[in-house]
């Protein structure tokens, strides 16, 4: 309740900067309630709202895009009665989240030509791989990934809704899972005006480990031998504490 | 209640991880090995990658390991001597697994590499068990059938740089342990295990020990087979959980208290046919998801972490 409240005079406040300077006025202002989300060791997964003002009617399109990896896919195959991974293929540079929102169906308010010109939509996303692969083999791995990553909720199917109050102001809720990667993430919103994006906004977002399992995490791969020499004397020491109440046994 | 692991990347509930390190707390208590052959397959199960869940069970190992040994050496039962000669096969076991593991990563094929070699491994041991375990159950029904020679000599005998262990009352070649350890060392780093369901048989059968200090000797061997994995494996491939391995030890710990009394009610033959039966239904579940058809033919993993 105390959040929503929090956000309707953030929402006013926003509202009345943009009418107060009508002069240079941009045609697109967004922004997130939180540029930080904190992976803690209790954490199950979150939600970011996202809101913002347009300078007239017109339709929002909002993109996630988590950091870029490298992924690899495999394919198993059937070799004397046991499945072997027998195929891989390397995609490079592939957003590790991939999450949309509109305030209308994509169909209705952007042609082909524009969600492929500014990656609206999975079927958008650019994908290229290490190596050249024929048509049907670039489909199916292409097809695999976005399937892989689907089940793993890193890329939600179904376009989330962007909503309007009134006809300026709107706004989202972006839903990030349990599993998220950490990094910094890019949240763009597409102003399309007439099947047409007039204007567009990037917004960082930041995912990362906070506490002490970023420190542990950070310390592990700072010093790998150190961690290493730790985790078995830790281990080590727990075993000795816990023969401890039956010394006498 | 979930909790995030930071090295496997996932958020696990707190009680799967105590009571999964309970159970096979207990198993261990009872029959005398590590379970990490029913560990690691566990925590793949639960969402672990693989490669996370054998590098943290040798970790809880070594404590489970100190644990074990610790309560061993107050009843007089290691033999440091031949623990010793084990550990230098076994230090270049492990570094020559962890090698193996990185460049089956490199490859692809953990995964298989892990199953395969369960089957084999537990497959071969857990049909041994049986048969010796219901021989000996037999023989209980039909007294003075059967006596064995007191010692029998087989090639192994015949193998030169021969040594003296006191405590095991052993005359043998240094080879034959030496050997032993390099095997389990490679089993530990590529499976995640100990090696106590291979080295305990072969303790018994192959190198003639007496029984009451094989468990102890073994463990011994295991906490520095084990502790080298685990650096090695956080050094080199950086996938050691080690919140993963303290929540699995507190269950651990209180499980194997519960099982070492449970276990010393029971025979050791009914012991040790009970210990085959359950390797071997793990086995057999492991080489049926090898033939079954994945739902998808397709996995995808982040190049640097699986």
């Amino acid at each position: 309740m105390r959040r929503q409240i929090a956000l309707i005079l953030l929402l006013a406040g926003l509202l009345l900067a943009v009418r107060s300077v009508p002069a240079r006025a941009e045609a697109l202002v967004a922004d997130l309630t939180n540029h930080l989300v904190a992976i803690t060791t209790g954490f199950t997964g979150t939600s970011v709202t996202l809101f913002g003002a347009t300078d007239g009617t017109g339709d929002v399109i909002v993109v996630v895009r988590g950091p870029e990896r490298d992924l690899t896919v495999r394919r198993k195959s059937k070799v004397a009665e046991v499945w072997v991974n027998t195929r891989q293929v390397t995609f490079q540079s592939v957003p590790s989240f991939y999450g949309i929102a509109s305030s209308k169906p994509l169909d209705d308010i952007a042609p082909a030509a524009v969600r492929q010109l500014h990656q609206i939509g999975l079927d958008n996303l650019r994908l290229t791989t290490e190596t050249p692969l024929s048509q049907t083999e670039a489909e199916e791995f292409r097809a695999a990934l976005l399937r892989n990553q689907a089940r793993a909720g890193l890329y939600p199917s179904g376009v989330g809704q962007v909503t309007f109050l009134g006809d300026r102001l709107f706004r989202t809720d972006l839903r990030f899972p349990a599993n998220v990667p950490t990094g910094t993430y890019l949240v763009q919103v597409f102003l399309v005006r007439d099947k047409a994006v007039v204007s567009g906004q990037t917004t960082p977002l930041v995912i990362s480990e906070l506490g002490l399992d970023a420190e542990l995490h950070d310390f592990a791969d700072r010093f790998a031998l150190a961690y290493g020499l730790a985790a078995i004397t830790l281990a080590a020491l727990a075993g000795w504490l816990a023969s401890l109440p039956f010394r006498n046994a | 209640m979930d909790i995030y692991l930071p090295i496997a990347g996932v958020s696990v509930d707190v009680f799967v991880l105590l009571g999964l390190g309970a159970a096979v707390g207990f198993l261990s208590g009872v029959f005398g090995v590590g379970g990490g052959f029913l560990l690691t397959p566990f925590l793949i199960f639960i969402g672990i990658p693989p490669a996370v869940a054998v590098a943290s069970s040798a970790n809880q190992l070594v404590g489970a390991s100190v644990s074990g040994v610790i309560a061993h050496w107050r009843r007089g039962n290691v033999d440091f001597h031949m623990g010793a000669v084990l550990l230098i096969g076994g230090f270049a076991g492990s570094a020559f697994g962890v090698w193996l593991f990185a460049l089956l990563r490199r490859l692809g094929q953990v995964e298989l590499t892990v199953s395969v070699a369960y089957v084999v491994l537990l497959g071969t041991l857990g049909s041994l068990m049986l048969v010796e375990s219901s021989r000996v159950m037999l023989r209980r029904h039909r007294p003075g059938a059967g006596r064995r020679k007191l010692h029998q000599h087989m090639w192994i005998h015949g193998l030169p740089l021969k040594m003296r262990f006191r405590r095991s009352k052993l005359y043998i070649s240094a080879m034959v342990p030496t050997g032993l350890g390099f095997i389990v060392g490679v089993l530990s780093a590529i499976m995640g295990i100990g090696g106590g369901f291979v080295m305990v048989p072969a303790m018994i059968y192959m190198l003639g020990m007496p029984t009451a200090v094989v468990p102890g000797t073994s463990l011994l061997q295991i906490i520095f087979v084990a502790a080298n994995v685990t650096v090695l494996q956080a050094a080199g491939n950086g996938t050691v959980d080690a919140l993963l391995a303290l929540l699995l030890l507190v269950g651990g710990v209180i499980g194997a208290q519960l099982g070492s009394r449970f276990g010393s009610r029971l025979r050791g033959e009914q012991l040790r046919g009970l210990l085959a039966l359950m390797v071997l239904a793990v086995a057999a579940k492991l080489a049926r998801d090898l033939g079954v058809r994945p739902d998808d033919l397709y996995s995808v993993v982040v190049v640097g972490t699986e």
